[in-house]
């Protein structure tokens, strides 16, 4: 079953200007691998080309970073949303 | 009660309060560490004496120097007491979108505010910060991101009270904002006790992000990348304005007044208790309430509330 992934402005650009896509996959890894087969402008982007997430951005399984989980292998469950954000200083509340 | 010499030896030493009322899980107790008791009002009271204190020692800063600083308003707020106690004329740059309370605190505190956009967020305010000291090499800029005396005021201060108070500690959740609280403290506990496990919580980005033209543009604070905090931190957590507005009104049931970013935090200590078995989570309330009653977070209507929050940096 697809999940949302949820895009940062600076992706829009790529999927036509949708805040978010559907993307398949067993891991974050598959489903972002998914999702830049299916829009090839984030080839690169949020996953480098040695396989690790890009030092600026920051992946979420629900609320939680996937970094601090299995990182790329971090298993899917049903109903996930995918959270693509830019790291930034700080916050302003605005979503 | 004791006498002090200035107000300035009351930061520090906050009270560590238990809220367990709000734990979903009975066999997690989660404790306070109520950080608005400081005299400036907020945990940044800590950092901003630790770095004029280390410049002084160091030689770097010289008396009556102006110093610069960005900050979205609690460090801003605390180095302005401590510029104002100790004779130092200082500019803040501030987004323009932060709570009225905290710029009308700068002022009382004698900072010159210079505006940075609402829409850059802290990052933004960073940059000009940066641009403006490399502009006047004769102002001291302490960078409040990249300055080992962050951490340290927290390793030394925060981090030793906690574990006085409550070495039974098994996890610790604080708001990630520079990561000097997280860093400081956590490293302090888990050089204690390895077992400790130190949990982040994060605001959403915000609308800055549509400023960013890619994400190399994107921003990770040195002190966190020169304290291995990818290596420290077990986990990181994002929390939105609606559950950090609530939770900040659940507070109150247990009689603690205190920031939007402290709602956030204590919801992050609430995911945590309900997903342990057992343990005793301790949170740190970066601030008291009192610098966001213009934003009706307590009494009006939820939705207009977090409305509200949305546009205001609360972190």
């Amino acid at each position: 079953m697809p999940v949302e992934v949820r895009l940062p402005t600076v992706l829009r650009q790529h999927a036509g200007g949708q805040p978010s896509v559907q993307a398949n996959g067993g891991t974050v890894g598959e489903v972002l691998e998914d999702m830049v087969r299916q829009f090839p402008g984030m080839r690169g982007q949020v996953v480098t080309e040695d396989g690790t997430l890009h030092k600026f951005v920051n992946v979420y399984l629900n609320d939680d970073d996937v970094r601090y989980l299995d990182k790329l292998e971090t298993k899917m469950a049903d109903d996930s949303v995918i959270t693509i954000l830019p790291a930034v200083a700080g916050g302003a509340g605005r979503t | 009660m004791a006498l002090y010499g200035s107000v300035l030896d009351l930061i520090g030493d906050t009270p560590l309060v238990d809220v367990s009322r709000l734990s979903p899980n009975p066999a997690v107790r989660i404790l306070a560490k109520l950080e608005g008791q400081n005299p400036g009002g907020s945990v940044k009271d800590r950092i901003a004496l630790a770095m004029v204190v280390e410049a002084e020692k160091e030689g770097i800063l010289r008396p009556g120097q102006t110093i610069i600083e960005s900050s979205s308003g609690n460090t801003g707020i605390g180095l302005a007491l401590v510029c104002k106690v100790k004779a130092y004329p200082l500019k803040i740059v501030l987004p323009t979108n932060v709570s009225v309370e905290r710029r009308q605190l700068l002022e009382t505190w004698g900072a010159e505010i210079v505006d940075s956009p609402g829409t850059e967020g802290s990052n933004g305010a960073m940059r000009r910060a940066q641009q403006l000291a490399a502009e006047h090499p004769d102002w001291w800029f302490p960078f409040q991101y990249g300055n080992s005396a962050n951490p340290k005021a927290h390793y030394e201060g925060t981090g030793p009270e906690i574990w006085r108070d409550c070495p039974e500690v098994t996890h610790f959740v604080a708001g990630l904002g520079t990561s000097g609280t997280l860093i400081g403290v956590g490293r302090f506990l888990k050089d204690r006790n390895p077992a400790v496990q130190v949990w982040a919580v994060e605001p959403p980005p915000g609308e800055m992000v549509d400023g960013l033209k890619n994400f190399d543009e994107g921003f990770v604070p040195p002190v966190f990348i020169e304290n291995n905090g990818y290596d420290l931190l077990d986990r990181k957590m994002i929390v939105g304005p609606r559950e950090s507005v609530e939770w900040t009104r659940r507070l109150t049931e247990v009689g603690v007044f205190a920031g939007i970013s402290s709602g956030a935090a204590v919801a992050g200590a609430a995911k945590c208790a309900a997903q342990i078995a057992q343990g005793v989570v301790v949170v740190v309330v970066a601030d008291g309430g009192w610098k966001y009653l213009s934003t009706g977070a307590w009494t009006d209507d939820i939705d207009t509330v977090t409305d509200r929050a949305k546009r205001i940096i609360y972190f």
